[in-house]
């Protein structure tokens, strides 16, 4: 198929880029734009390891076929670090909080957390189990990914609440 | 990257239609997550597609009519139809129905129209969607027509939409959902991100003083090739004590339909979650409608 051009805002910056009609936007987002943060796992939106935000959604990019992101805002792990490199508190609460084994479900599992954090609300561990459900951890690691994200939701609106400073990336 | 042979982004209804009609292999991809699991697996390999996931302004959202007639836009995603208001306050079970399939990343790709047009059993909103009595709007070359949801199935997978119709709108009449409560009921190994094994949607309208049953709908995804009403179970129950019902209504559900053998379960413990799980769905329904049982 003859290459088309997709305009939408990739972390904040605005991004031209070729592509393939037939490209998924798991492939233009790690082929084209090597942000390899988003992982190709299952390819079936079973895992959750290729979940973005697509204006401010947390969806699995693996079945979003690259056509549908015009105009569109994307976020990726890659646009969470301060531009000093400063972690994202609820990176470093995956840190802190030992949640990450293998790693490879670990961008999509921050992704839904940063959707979870900008949502402004509380919830309890057995919604954010819910929430979070979308994601496979096949190292198993569930308790401290769900510590993790209860540290960093918690963090992030204490922050909210103290402070001027906007928690959202 | 995806096997497909061509992908049109409609720009209307009509645009789509006619771009369906010009095409004699293309098909429909909405939110994509039927669709784009089946070409990548090979059933839909060279597929032709017209994409409508950006007709928003036609096809997506939830209103409530003048005549009290909910009206869902087939690209709605499965989340909102859940979190809609309107959903909320005439057809709640229909938004817990759309609540289970898959994960939350999942529901808002997957839209409710997908879910009716690639007319598996095992669709989650179908059972519901069956017990509501959904009238399904569809548009094609030679015009509009609404089939209602009981003729939509012709088979596993198959619906007797044309496919040069674009399903354009799915309505539940006020009379089909009002002073009904229901419950909607998944079994599967997996709390998430997993297909039915059995669905089981009961809707019941119980009486003023909440003691009889003076009307129910009882129907089930995978409990045969297509969804299904288990109208013998209605009629022997209607009319009947909460109670009574409750003691009855399984086995007579099992007498209504036919289960098969498959990878994921017997046709012998789809007979027993049938029978179970009607009971179970018709007392929380009949709970949430005010019975205490």
């Amino acid at each position: 198929m003859d290459m088309k051009i997709l305009t939408c805002t990739v972390n904040d910056r605005k991004v031209q880029v070729g592509y393939d009609p037939r490209e998924s936007l798991l492939d233009t987002l790690r082929n084209r734009l090597n942000l390899t943060s988003v992982k190709r796992g299952c390819e079936v939106g079973e895992c959750g390891a290729c979940t973005v935000l697509i204006d401010g959604v947390a969806t699995d990019t693996c079945l979003y076929l690259t056509e549908w992101a015009e105009g569109k805002e994307i976020l990726t792990v890659e646009g969470l670090q301060a531009a000093d490199g400063t972690l994202h508190p609820i990176q470093q609460a995956f840190i802190d909080e030992f949640a990450v084994q293998c790693g490879f479900c670990i961008p999509g599992l921050i992704m839904s957390t940063v959707e979870i954090v900008n949502s402004g609300k509380s919830y309890t561990r057995d919604e954010l189990r819910k929430l979070l459900s979308g994601h496979l951890c096949r190292c198993t690691g569930y308790q401290n990914i769900m510590n993790a994200v209860e540290k960093a939701v918690e963090f992030c609106h204490e922050r909210v609440g103290s402070e001027d400073e906007a928690v959202t990336a | 990257m995806y096997d497909i042979e061509s992908l049109y982004q409609a720009t209307s209804i009509a645009d789509a239609v006619s771009a369906l009609a010009q095409d004699p292999e293309a098909i429909v991809i909405a939110g994509g997550t039927d669709v784009l699991v089946k070409v990548r697996e090979g059933k839909l390999s060279g597929a032709h597609l017209v994409s409508i996931h950006e007709l928003h302004d036609e096809l997506d959202g939830v209103t409530l009519a003048d005549d009290g007639t909910v009206e869902i836009g087939p690209i709605t995603w499965f989340h909102h139809v859940t979190t809609s208001p309107i959903i909320q306050q005439t057809v709640p079970t229909l938004g817990d129905a759309c609540d289970t399939p898959g994960g939350p990343q999942l529901r808002v790709s997957g839209t409710i129209g997908g879910n009716v047009c690639n007319a598996a059993t095992s669709a989650d909103s179908a059972s519901t969607l069956f017990a509501y009595g959904a009238l399904l709007d569809v548009v094609g070359p030679a015009g509009a027509r609404t089939i209602p949801i009981e003729e939509w199935y012709a088979g596993p997978g198959r619906s007797t939409k044309a496919r040069d119709e674009l399903l354009v709108k799915i309505r539940i009449p006020k009379d089909r959902y009002e002073g009904f409560s229901g419950y909607y009921f998944k079994y599967g190994k997996r709390r998430a991100l997993e297909i039915a094994t059995m669905g089981c949607c009961c809707l019941v309208k119980l009486s003023d003083d909440k003691t009889r049953v003076d009307d129910i709908r009882l129907a089930f995804g995978v409990a045969g090739p297509t969804p299904m009403r288990a109208t013998g179970a209605e009629d022997g129950v209607r009319g009947l004590s909460v109670a009574e019902a409750a003691e009855r209504i399984g086995e007579l559900a099992q007498a209504d339909t036919s289960p098969r053998d498959s990878w994921r379960a017997s046709k012998e413990f789809r007979l027993q979650l049938i029978k179970e799980m009607s009971k179970r769905s018709f007392i929380e329904a009949a709970r949430r409608g005010g019975a205490d049982i």
